[in-house]
Order: C-alpha cells, then sequence, then structure tokens
C-alpha cells in the first residue's frame, strides 16, 4: 500500500502536474478543475498523513464517473477538447495508484504528453519559454523517481534536468531544422481541431450584431517583392457570396460542388508578395485582387467566383508565395445560365427596395447609369457610415435604405447587390480585407481583423465583373485611411503623451515584427518553407537532409559524450610522487596485492614484504622514497629517481 | 565453478529468452577474472534501453505523428526536444557507470549453509558523484540495492550468496548497474574480483563428547578438572574467555592478564580424525568442527590430528580458525587448481 516515491519527491510530482495542468484548467468545464485540484490536494495530504489509498473497485468507479461526466458534458469523449478533458482527469485520477516505479513512469509520460496538447491552442512566443521551464520540471521529476532514498536536493534535480535538457536542444534544432517535414494532415483532423479565432464569415446578415470588426487581431502579413499597390487597390478578396435569403448572404451550394473555374484573363499591374495567413478555420485563402491563375498556392483551386478555395479548412498558419495582378478581366464571356443564378432574390423580401430598382429600370437606364444611381444614393442622400448600426427588422435593406440610414460595409454592399439584382444585373457580394498597415520595424505590412471589408461586384457585359465598392461612395477615407484610423481619431502627436505614444507604437510594431518572423520562419516551417531554406544550402532532396541530419546529430552526441565521459574521469593529478605510487601501485596488483582502502601506504608494504621476501630491498626503497617525497616534503630530484628504479623491481620473482 | 554462477544454469528456462541466455553465456565466460582493482573502461559498458525507454520511444512516435498530422511547430520542437533528452539520456547513464573502479573487500569464513557475504568497493575517482549505482551477482535474479558513491570516494556493498559445501567458494561475477537518471536505459558492466570465502564444514548437531583417547585428555569434564593448577597470568590474546580474565589486576595493569593453568600435553584434549565416529569423510569433518567449537567456547587447549595435518594443541581465535581451515580444507585440491 505504500507509494513508490517518497513524501517530498511525491509533493514535487504534484507540483509539477499543477504546472502541467494549469493552462487547460482556464478551457476546461468548471466542474472537472474542481475535482483535479481536489485530487491533488486530496493526493498531497494522503501522503503527508498516510491516508490508505483508494480500493480498487473505487478507483474503477471513479474513474467511470469521470468518463461519464466527460461523455455528458461534450457528447464524445473523441476529438480535441473532450480527448483531453478525459486525459487531463485520467492522469488526475492515476494519483491514487503510485505503489511501483510503472505508475510513477506513466504519470510522467503522461506529463509530456500532455505539454504537447497545449500547442493545439497556441503556439505563441510565450510558450516556447514554458516548454522549456515545463520539460525541465518534468525531467526533474524523472530524476527523483530514479533516486532511491532520500530525494536529491530540489535545486541539483533541476540542476541535472536543466542541464539535460540544454544539452537537448541542439539536438532539437537539428531534427527541427532537418527532419524532412511531409504535408500533413495523416488522417482526418477532428471538427474541433486548431484554436478558436474569429475570421472572415462563411455568411454575412447586415442587421445583426458585429463584433467582427473591432478585434485588433493579426488576419494575416504581408511583405511585397514589387511595390506594394496603392491603398484603392488593396482589396484582399475572401469568401464570395451569391445566394440571398433576404437577411443573408452565404455562398451558393452548387458553386462549391460544381468547382467550375473562374476565367481570369490577366492585363497587367503585376504584384508578388509573401503573405502568412494566421489560421481562421477558414475554407478560403486570401489573395490581392486578381490572383494569377497560372500561380496558385499548393492544394488550392479558383472557384467560379475568383476565391481561391481550399479542400479543407486551413488549421495551420500558412505562407503563401502570391502574385496578383491588379489589371484583370474576370469572366468576360460568363455563361448565362450561371450568371441567372447571381440575380436571384427571394421576391417577397424588401418590396422597396425592389420598387426603387424596378423604377431605374424602367426610366431605361444603361447598366453603368444604374450603378451610378445607386452610388449617387449613397453619396447624396444622408447616410452614415458608422460600426454601431441600428438593429433591422425584417425587410432589413428595405430598413436600412429607408429607414435608418446607418450602417458599414456590410449594410452598403448588401443594398447596393440586391439593388443590382432587382435591376436584372447580375451582382454578388465578395468579402476579404481591405487596407493594410506598415510596420516601419520591419518591411512588412499587417492587415488586422478590424481591416475586414465588404464590396460588390457587378458583371457586365464584354467587362466581365467590375468591383464596385459601395462604401467608398458613403465613405472615401475608409477605403483610404482605413477603418481603424478612422474611428480612433486624431492622434496626439505632440508634447510628453505624444512621445509616450511614439514609444508605444514602436515597442508594439518591434513585437509584432518579432511575432511576424516567429510566424514566418518557426510556426510556417512546413515542408514548403523547408524546401525553400534548405535549398539554399544545396540539401533539396530528403536523402540529403536525412544524411546532414545524420551527421549532425553524430556531431553533438559525439561532443556531449565526450564531455561526460571527461567528467566521469578522475582529475589529472600532476604530482609526481603520487603518479609514482600510483605506478607502483598498478605494478604490485600485477601481482596479487592490491592497496585496502584501510590501509596506508606503510601498512600495505608491510603487508607485502611479508608475503614477498624476494621483493624486500625494493619495497624498502619505494616505502621510504615515496614517503619522503610525499608526507615530509624533500622535493628531491635524486629520490624520484630512485623510487622510479624501485618500482622497476616490483614484479614476480622467478622461479 | 561457483554456487552463485551455476543459478544461471539451474533457472527456469523460457523459449523467448534463449537466444538472451546464450548471449549471455558468451560474454560472461568472456569476463577475465582479475586481481586488482577493475576499472570500468569505456568498452566494459553495456546499454540498452529499459522497457521504459520503449515506452519513451513509442510515445515519441505518437506525439511525432500527432504533430505532423495537425502541421503544429510547437509539437515537432516539443517532439524533438525530447527525442534528444533520450540520446542525452543514453550519454548520462554511460557515464554514470563509466570509469568507476571495482575492488575486492574483506570477505569473513562462514560455515557450510551459511550465506557467505562479499564485499565489494566501488570506487568513484571523478569529481563528480555517481548516482543510483546497484550491485548484483551477474543475472542473478535478486534486485540489488543502489546507492550513491560521492565524489573521489568509495562505498561498499555486500552481495550474498549461498554456501552449501566446505573449501573455497568463488566469487561469482558481479554485475554494476544503474539506469540513472531518466531509467530510460540499462548500462551495466561485469566484473569478475578475485574473491573467495573459505567455508567450513558445517558443524553436527551437538552432545556426543569427544570420545577419550588412550593416554590423553579425556572427556572435557574429566579434563577441565585438571585445569585448575593455577601457574601465573599472561596477557590478554583475543579469545580468551572471559572468565579466565584476572580482575584483581586489571586496574593496575595496561592490557588485562589471563590467568594460566598448569597444563600438560598430555592432559590437553587430542581430536584425532581416526577415533571420530562418522560413516563419510564430511560427517566426521562436522563432528570435528562441532567438538572444536565446544572446546574453544570451554576456553580448553586442544589440538587435531588428521591425516594429513597435525596441529599442536593450544587456543584463542587464531588456533580455532588454523583448526577450522584445515578441516575445510582436507583432501581438497590447492587452491587455484580448480579455477
Amino acid at each position: 500500500m505504500s507509494d513508490y516515491l517518497p513524501h517530498h519527491a511525491l509533493l514535487r510530482l504534484l507540483a509539477v502536474l499543477a504546472l502541467v495542468i494549469a493552462p487547460h484548467l482556464l478551457r476546461l468545464p468548471l466542474w472537472e478543475s474542481l475535482a483535479v485540484a481536489a485530487l491533488l490536494g486530496w493526493r498531497a495530504l494522503a501522503s503527508a498523513r498516510q491516508w490508505a489509498l483508494p480500493p480498487q473497485a473505487l478507483k474503477l468507479l471513479l474513474a467511470s464517473v469521470a468518463f461519464l461526466a466527460v461523455y455528458q458534458f461534450y457528447g464524445r469523449v473523441t476529438g480535441q477538447n473532450a480527448g483531453i478533458a478525459l486525459l487531463v482527469l485520467m492522469l488526475s485520477l492515476k494519483l491514487t495508484e503510485m505503489r511501483s516505479r510503472r505508475d510513477v513512469m506513466v504519470v510522467v509520460f503522461l506529463m509530456y504528453f500532455l505539454l504537447v496538447t497545449h500547442f493545439l491552442y497556441s503556439q505563441e512566443l510565450w510558450t516556447v519559454l514554458y516548454l522549456l521551464t515545463s520539460s525541465v520540471a518534468i525531467t526533474s521529476v524523472l530524476i527523483d523517481a530514479h533516486h532511491p532514498g532520500e530525494p536529491l536536493p530540489l535545486r541539483q534535480s533541476w540542476r541535472m534536468g536543466g542541464v539535460m535538457i540544454l544539452q537537448s536542444l541542439p539536438l532539437m534544432l537539428l531534427f527541427f531544422i532537418l527532419f524532412p517535414r511531409i504535408p500533413g494532415p495523416l488522417w482526418g483532423l477532428p471538427t474541433d481541431a486548431g484554436p478558436t479565432r474569429s475570421g472572415l464569415s462563411d455568411s454575412m446578415s447586415p442587421g445583426d450584431i458585429s463584433q467582427l470588426i473591432l478585434s485588433e487581431e493579426v488576419a494575416f502579413r504581408v511583405s511585397f517583392d514589387t511595390r506594394p499597390p496603392p491603398p484603392e487597390q488593396l482589396y484582399w478578396r475572401g469568401p464570395v457570396f451569391t445566394s440571398f435569403n433576404g437577411r443573408t448572404w452565404t455562398a451558393s451550394s452548387e458553386d462549391l460542388k460544381r468547382r467550375i473555374p473562374a476565367e481570369i484573363e490577366v492585363l497587367g499591374g503585376e504584384v508578388r508578395y509573401d503573405l502568412t495567413l494566421e489560421p481562421m478555420r477558414s475554407r478560403w485563402l486570401l489573395a490581392l485582387d486578381m490572383p494569377d491563375p497560372r500561380r496558385l498556392p499548393d492544394k488550392a483551386r479558383v472557384d467560379r467566383n475568383g476565391a481561391l478555395v481550399l479542400d479543407r479548412p486551413l488549421i495551420e498558419r500558412r505562407q503563401i508565395q502570391g502574385r496578383s495582378f491588379t489589371r484583370y478581366r474576370l469572366d468576360a464571356q460568363a455563361d448565362a445560365a450561371l450568371l441567372d443564378q447571381d440575380m436571384e432574390y427571394p421576391p417577397w423580401s424588401n418590396p422597396r427596395t425592389q420598387a426603387l430598382a424596378r423604377q431605374w429600370r424602367e426610366q431605361g437606364l444603361d447598366p453603368p447609369r444604374i450603378i451610378d444611381a445607386a452610388l449617387r444614393m449613397f453619396r447624396e442622400q444622408e447616410f452614415v457610415y458608422t460600426l454601431e448600426p441600428p438593429l433591422l427588422g425584417r425587410h432589413s435593406v428595405d430598413d436600412f435604405l429607408f429607414e435608418t440610414r446607418r450602417g458599414f460595409c456590410e449594410h452598403y454592399t448588401s443594398a447596393f447587390v440586391l439593388l443590382m439584382r432587382a435591376a436584372d444585373l447580375p451582382a454578388r457580394v465578395v468579402t476579404g480585407y481591405q487596407g493594410m498597415e506598415a510596420n516601419r520595424f520591419g518591411d512588412y505590412y499587417v492587415v488586422r481583423q478590424s481591416d475586414a471589408h465588404a464590396w460588390a461586384e457587378v458583371w457586365l457585359a464584354d467587362r466581365g465583373w467590375v468591383r464596385v465598392d459601395p462604401t467608398a461612395a458613403v465613405s472615401p477615407e475608409r477605403i483610404e485611411r482605413g477603418a481603424r484610423e478612422l474611428f480612433e481619431g486624431v492622434r496626439a502627436t505632440s508634447g510628453l503623451f505624444g512621445a509616450y505614444t511614439d514609444w508605444r507604437e514602436r515597442a508594439l510594431m518591434t513585437w509584432d515584427w518579432v511575432n511576424a518572423y516567429w510566424n514566418g520562419w518557426v510556426l510556417g516551417y512546413g515542408p514548403e518553407v523547408q524546401q525553400l531554406f534548405l535549398s539554399f544550402f544545396g540539401l533539396d532532396s530528403v536523402r540529403n537532409m536525412l544524411l546532414a541530419l545524420t551527421a549532425g546529430i553524430t556531431l553533438v552526441l559525439l561532443w556531449i559524450g565526450a564531455g561526460a565521459f571527461g567528467r566521469a574521469q578522475a582529475p589529472a593529478t600532476t604530482e609526481r610522487a603520487l603518479l609514482l605510487w600510483q605506478r607502483a601501485g598498478r605494478r604490485l596488483a600485477r601481482i596479487g596485492y592490491v592497496q585496502r582502502a584501510d590501509e596506508g601506504p606503510r601498512d600495505f608494504v608491510e603487508r607485502v614484504r611479508e608475503r614477498e621476501p624476494a621483493l624486500e630491498a625494493a619495497l624498502d626503497t619505494l616505502l621510504d622514497t615515496y614517503l619522503r617525497l610525499r608526507y615530509a616534503g624533500e622535493q628531491d630530484r635524486a629520490l624520484e629517481i630512485r623510487l622510479a628504479a624501485a618500482i622497476k623491481h616490483l614484479r614476480r620473482p622467478r622461479p | 565453478m561457483s554456487i552463485a554462477s551455476s543459478r544461471i544454469t539451474t533457472r527456469r528456462p523460457h523459449p523467448l529468452r534463449w537466444a538472451r541466455q546464450r548471449i549471455d553465456a558468451w560474454v560472461l565466460g568472456r569476463v577475465p577474472r582479475q586481481h586488482g582493482p577493475v576499472t570500468v573502461t569505456r568498452n566494459r559498458v553495456y546499454i540498452v534501453p529499459t522497457r521504459f525507454g520503449w515506452g519513451f520511444a513509442l510515445m515519441l512516435l505518437v506525439m511525432l505523428l500527432g504533430a505532423m498530422n495537425y502541421s503544429n511547430s510547437m509539437a515537432f520542437a516539443l517532439t524533438f526536444l525530447l527525442g534528444g533528452l533520450g540520446l542525452v539520456c543514453m550519454h548520462h547513464t554511460h557515464a554514470n557507470l563509466v570509469q568507476v573502479q571495482l575492488r575486492a573487500g574483506r570477505t569473513r569464513p562462514v560455515f557450510a549453509g551459511e550465506m557467505a557475504h562479499f564485499e565489494l568497493l566501488i570506487d568513484n575517482p571523478a569529481a563528480r558523484p555517481r548516482y543510483a549505482l546497484s550491485c548484483t551477482w551477474a543475472r542473478g535474479m535478486a534486485q540489488g540495492s543502489s546507492m550513491d558513491v560521492p565524489a573521489g570516494s568509495y562505498c561498499s556493498h555486500s552481495l550474498a550468496a549461498p554456501a552449501p559445501r566446505r573449501g573455497w567458494l568463488d566469487s561469482a561475477i558481479v554485475e554494476i548497474s544503474t539506469e540513472f537518471p531518466l531509467g530510460l536505459f540499462h548500462a551495466w558492466t561485469w566484473a569478475h574480483l578475485d574473491m573467495r570465502c573459505l567455508v567450513f564444514p558445517r558443524p553436527a548437531a551437538p552432545g556426543l563428547p569427544p570420545p577419550l583417547t588412550a593416554g590423553e585428555g579425556g572427556s572435557l569434564g574429566q579434563a577441565r578438572s585438571g585445569q585448575d593448577e593455577f601457574s601465573g597470568l599472561r596477557n590478554y590474546q583475543r579469545g580468551d574467555p572471559l572468565r579466565s580474565i584476572h580482575w584483581k589486576s586489571l586496574p593496575k595493569s595496561v592490557t588485562p592478564m589471563v590467568k594460566q593453568f598448569s597444563e600438560s600435553v598430555e592432559r590437553a584434549l587430542w581430536l584425532d580424525w581416526s577415533a571420530t565416529p562418522g560413516a563419510t569423510v564430511e560427517e566426521r569433518l562436522s563432528r570435528l568442527v562441532r567438538w572444536v567449537l565446544e572446546a574453544d567456547a570451554e576456553g580448553r587447549a586442544y589440538g587435531l590430528d588428521l591425516p594429513d595435518t597435525r596441529i599442536a594443541p593450544g587456543h584463542g581465535e587464531f588456533h580455532r580458525h588454523d583448526c577450522l581451515r584445515a578441516l575445510a580444507l582436507f583432501q581438497l585440491p590447492a587452491p587455484g587448481a580448480d579455477v
């Protein structure tokens, strides 16, 4: 019934366990966090007070209850969140049986494993620190478990753990850089995989509450190989919505199934850029209008609406080498049947909007004039651009156009596209990002969630799909300066406060720059980046990578092994008398006499002399000269020579 | 052939372990028998992963697959860090054992049927401590306790082996092993130190007094009465019975004095091989051992008369040891011949 670990070692294990579980506690349901904390506390007390551990039946019962509770809460026991919840509970329950080394090892291995699950939620820069601290802590627990009896002093086991982790770091780097990466995933990802982040939505319903635009999270970072395009051309194309149910715009399910690519004809204005996209669980990649169809990123395709679509939602950060053209012609020869889809709307919805569009059509306006009429309405009537629009009723476009007249890009775009459709023009909603912010520290730009934008496209004969941004008609500054600046107002740039904000901004930009490199080079180090990076060194094939990896690992291990071996050796003696005495000891050992630990030189030589009378003279000289050199402090070269000569005679006499 | 190693052959054979046993036997057969300090050099340290080491590797594989599936860079980093840790651990385990020196310690004689204890001294010449070294017989089943050896110091460990027969009991091959620091690897070395233990014959059951030999002593009881003639004092020697100490002179002299009684040679007890009952050699030896022990406990002078050895009467610890040694080695080949 007793514990394998002594009380102190167990307390250390519990503390490390708490460290490893802690970040999960925020994500776990409250009852589970409480149960885990209670188990840890009870285990510490049980060890201190020598309480008996629960019987087998109770442990089985607890495990079943834990299983059922997780199932009850999550509706399943697999998947990322439920799986981790179950793992944490089972690990805590394992504390009730810690009788053998095996139990301790299972707990320690599970702790290492639990550490890895944190990175499914966050891989920011600070997690490196957490990774290293926790690894050292768990390793020191493992060291404690293999030291019998009294545990080592805490500082010492931490030091040993730290040294081992430190020595593992170069190996980790080599593996990280050179281990051939393969594009994942290997098998299906659970549907709740990846961190939960906001991003572009799969639908757009103006009039519902929108929070996205206020988020300062980074959507992506971009650096340009060519001159960055002017602000009015910085439209980052994302999901395109073509189907409208009277209130909500969504992507057409027909388009998702049919996989007909849009026909893109590039005319000029080439822009090349590197884009590091944050994982947003989206099936769309972002690209500057319009991506070059001949140079698409891996695993991406152009859909009917000119958007870049992935077959699987993006859950990891991705680096994209993009090439776009700001002058293009999109689907100039579109199929009439397909265009019909882009003119549909529910006939019962928004009757006043329909009536207005019908009026324009009956006036005999041609398509460009109709567009102009709509934009003029936005510009000349009292429309207000605001991020806090009032909620809208059932006929949301009618309410917006004729009642509230307050809204942001979604409202204007939605109203505009419906007007166009009602006027028999094919039109659709394009969402994405508009604008960007330069990072002065590094040579790149940041696009944030608050730069999310929606605009419209209208199909015109011979010209194809043409971008129309109705928001620009209302608030041209939104396009030129970006949403954030517009709402933050004019910044104080003078005096002490100005210096402070300047300093703060500089710090923030530096931090963003560090993060950009972290994201681009470390977190984004996948098969593509690895290939790119290693080809600089001529390591472009898997075979070469493996060769370099093996060579590097061998070298580092040789170095570590040589260091460890050197420390295992006796420190070199420089005292010549002692060296000679050691040589004498080796010769005497050869004929069967070994100085015992409790024997001084005198006793030892006496013992040999009794048994080996033939060596008497040599032994006497040996003892005399050695004692004089070593203990009487005589520094005499002649004595050393005599001692060395005597040693030569120490051999078994020939019969 | 020594006792401890004979257990290897009597172990229950396991089909899966057959190959391992063959390899062990081959390696063990090549461990040289050495007198002196054996330095555990690099090429004498064997190292294999423990079952926890294999478990660790399996865990790493699962983590690697998970990292690939999620394309998670930090998961890759942790997996690779732990992989590196495993490799580093191998070197640390190896370095914890290498360059240790082994020496034979003292071994006290025992009687047949008892456990012989071989003392082994483990020297750590390095300037850093060795942790959790454990010491067992090679391929023995017993789990040895483990110990730390401080820097520049030594540690003694006693290994028990059954001593069923009289004569010299040679030490079997010893195994020094360690799994420190992480328990992922098991490093060990085998050494055959020139240690042997003298095993006296098993004493026969008490009760039978020595026979009266013609013209000599007689039974222990009768001989005792003849001891009472006081003849003088001599210096105390180890093994003298307490009751013969001359207590009155104790405060005056530096060393205790012992009362001596005049004993004629004829009156000393002669333990004679030819007069000892017993069907076999071993039975007779056992009987003689018992008589030696009884005479020694009585403080009686006794001599031993064996067909090839004759030890004059005397007493004290050294005398007893000489007699028991003669009985232990009676008609056995000289040491060294059986190696």
